[in-house]
């Protein structure tokens, strides 16, 4: 295992009720890169990252981040959930939200205080949500959502960015907003993981880059492995095979 | 009023404050069905509790009691992950087997101690007054006014020190355990808290009502606020006004105080349901409707801007063009002509300047979706204002 990865997955499988979703994972992602994991529906790809971050325990493998395990680490994860998997409807508002982000480095207990309300407020302006922050989130549009979840991720100030598909639901202008942030973000030596759907432009968002189908296929530079025959390795199975035979 | 009434809406009011507060949680973590569960389940608990120490309020009794409150939430978790069966299945196969173990050892004891079915699914809470601590020879109140006080106490005590982690985790447990907290031991905590609430409740209000008093206040709070730290202080204050409003009810009535307390929380429920102010069913109603308008309203300005040629602005030829019935063609017609939008003469209607600007905006913001541009424009347009 290479120690000056960002993160170093072995041998990692993920199983739901004994079925895999993921199958002997090996990944070596270098610090400073902007990566994207592509793959069909029920890849894995999610549950890669949950996986990374601890939420989900997998059966067998290991999953190390600047060489040590999550656990010892989690002040240098950010993460960015699918904005699916919350309910828009609790009561609290957009600054709210993002100052969670902060509940990490506060540790148990401790509550946040002008300092961590600074954070968020500065991530809120790096997203272009400064004026929306006393906003209750159920009244924000899907990519205004989707603006907050990154800024709360922001303001953990992190090394390593993991976003499940970060660019569902949103219009071409938050896209477009939310990729210019991830590339500062490399630019500033952050290491960024985005589960993607939009193969098309992942040259020119990405250059770092995993295929997955419950198996990694491949992983690398962009330039050098995203082909067409990684792509038909990941989704187009079926047609090599009938084609080989 | 006399010192026991006095006591009486102490302990009610104590019990609401109570309720509420793992009852928000419950009810933002959307598992109210699981109030439900523990109240009755606790019944085995609390019985085999009573045979050990005879005791209704002793402490033991109340930990043993809220142990099967835990267990139940437990088995049904259990149930529910080997997905054979959904959730709500699987707490209505939990709950009804070990209540049902509570009600045949009651009746299989029935005459060694002072439990009965009435008593365990309504409490009787006009009887606390009677059951005091004594302590040297002095009187220091009703012992369920005790036990409930110190229930609340030790509840506010742990909202206090865990409010950030209990907002995080029911909120996004992703985040909540990839920042290094515990979703599993704050969902248990929490558990842990309801069920000692509801066997500390349980003698006063009952299996039964003790899930309204755990789902009613806060349901009317949710209404009414999008601030949770105001949902909690609103689903007390729901919580003590149903207890009170409950027992003068039960008072004029004669009737039951637990069943009088349950019908006032109906009742506000139903009011804040109706009209509260953003939440509320008037006020969606009404919301509904203005937008059915503005579309009406942006679809005749469109019409009108399509169309330089007069025949097509005839004002009867709007019916047929635009496929609309009269009447809902009068009243957008009245409502543009209201607004300064259309001008009429010799019964064809021209776009004003200003409805020009509106519908270019209004066309705009519907490709653009910027909400915050429409109220902007609303402003400036005095649409919909009457």
């Amino acid at each position: 295992m290479r120690e000056d990865c960002a993160i170093a997955v072995d041998d990692l499988t993920v199983a739901y009720n004994y079925k895999p979703v993921l199958w002997d994972i090996d990944l070596a992602i270098p610090e400073g890169v902007l990566m994207a994991i592509v793959g069909p529906n029920g890849a894995g790809k999610s549950t890669l990252i949950k996986s990374i971050l601890d939420i989900i325990k997998p059966i067998a493998g290991s999953v190390r981040i600047f060489g040590k395990p999550y656990k010892q680490q989690h002040k240098e994860v950010a993460y960015v959930p699918q904005k699916g998997s919350v309910d828009w409807d609790f009561p609290t508002t957009a600054l709210d939200v993002v100052m969670m982000g902060t509940y990490g480095s506060l540790g148990w207990i401790k509550r946040p205080r002008q300092k961590q309300r600074k954070l968020a407020l500065e991530a809120l302006e790096k997203v272009g949500m400064l004026e929306f922050k006393s906003r209750q989130i159920s009244q924000l549009s899907g990519g205004q959502q989707q603006r907050i979840f990154l800024a709360r991720a922001l303001v953990q100030n992190a090394s390593i960015y993991l976003m499940d598909e970060p660019f569902q639901g949103v219009d071409a202008t938050t896209e477009k907003a939310i990729i210019n942030i991830l590339k500062e973000l490399r630019k500033a030596g952050k290491t960024v993981i985005v589960v993607h759907h939009d193969l098309q432009t992942v040259p020119e968002y990405f250059d770092w880059v995993t295929f997955l189908n419950v198996k990694k296929i491949a992983t690398g530079p962009v330039k050098d492995i995203f082909n067409d025959d990684n792509l038909t390795k990941t989704y187009g199975i079926n047609y090599k095979v009938s084609v080989q035979q | 009023m006399t010192s026991a009434q006095v006591e009486i809406q102490l302990i009610a009011s104590i019990v609401a404050i109570a309720c509420a507060i793992p009852g928000t949680f419950l009810v933002l973590r959307k598992m109210a069905m699981i109030s439900d569960a523990i109240s009755h389940s606790i019944l085995p608990g609390i019985v085999v509790g009573f045979f050990l120490t005879e005791d209704l309020n002793s402490p033991w009794l109340i930990l043993l009691a809220a142990l099967t409150g835990v267990i139940t939430v437990f088995l049904v978790e259990y149930i529910q992950k080997t997905g054979l069966v959904k959730e709500d299945t699987a707490i209505g196969l939990v709950f009804p087997a070990l209540f049902s173990i509570g009600v045949i050892l009651i009746a299989k004891n029935a005459n060694d101690i002072h439990l009965d079915i009435d008593a365990v699914l309504l409490g009787e809470l006009a009887f606390a007054p009677f059951d005091r601590l004594v302590v040297n020879g002095i009187d220091l109140g009703p012992k369920s006014l005790w036990v409930i006080g110190t229930i609340l106490v030790l509840t506010l005590g742990l909202l206090f020190i865990f409010f950030k982690e209990l907002k995080l985790s029911t909120f996004d447990k992703g985040l909540a355990t990839s920042l290094g907290f515990s979703p599993v031991l704050l969902h248990y905590g929490l558990m842990s808290v309801a069920s000692v609430t509801t066997v500390g409740a349980f003698d006063a209000v009952g299996a039964v009502l003790v899930v309204a008093l755990m789902i009613a206040p806060p349901a009317m709070a949710y209404l009414l606020t999008n601030d949770l730290k105001k949902m909690l202080a609103l689903a007390a204050f729901f919580g003590v006004l149903g207890a009170l409003g409950g027992y003068w009810l039960a008072h004029g009535l004669d009737a039951s105080i637990a069943g009088s307390m349950t019908s006032v929380l109906g009742v506000l429920f139903l009011i804040v349901y109706l009209f509260a102010p953003d939440k509320g069913l008037l006020s969606v109603m009404y919301r509904q409707r203005r937008q059915k308008i503005e579309v009406h309203l942006l679809t005749f300005l469109l019409h009108l801007q399509n169309h330089e040629e007069a025949s097509e602005r005839h004002v009867k030829h709007l019916n047929e063009h635009i496929n609309w019935q009269t009447v809902r063609s009068k009243s957008v017609l009245e409502l543009a002509l209201k607004n300064n939008m259309i001008t009429i003469s010799d019964d064809i209607i021209s776009l004003t300047a200003k409805g020009k600007e509106f519908t270019k905006e209004a066309i705009n913001y519907i490709m653009t979706n910027k909400s915050a541009a429409i109220e902007e424009m609303k402003d400036r347009f005095f649409l919909f204002r009457g």
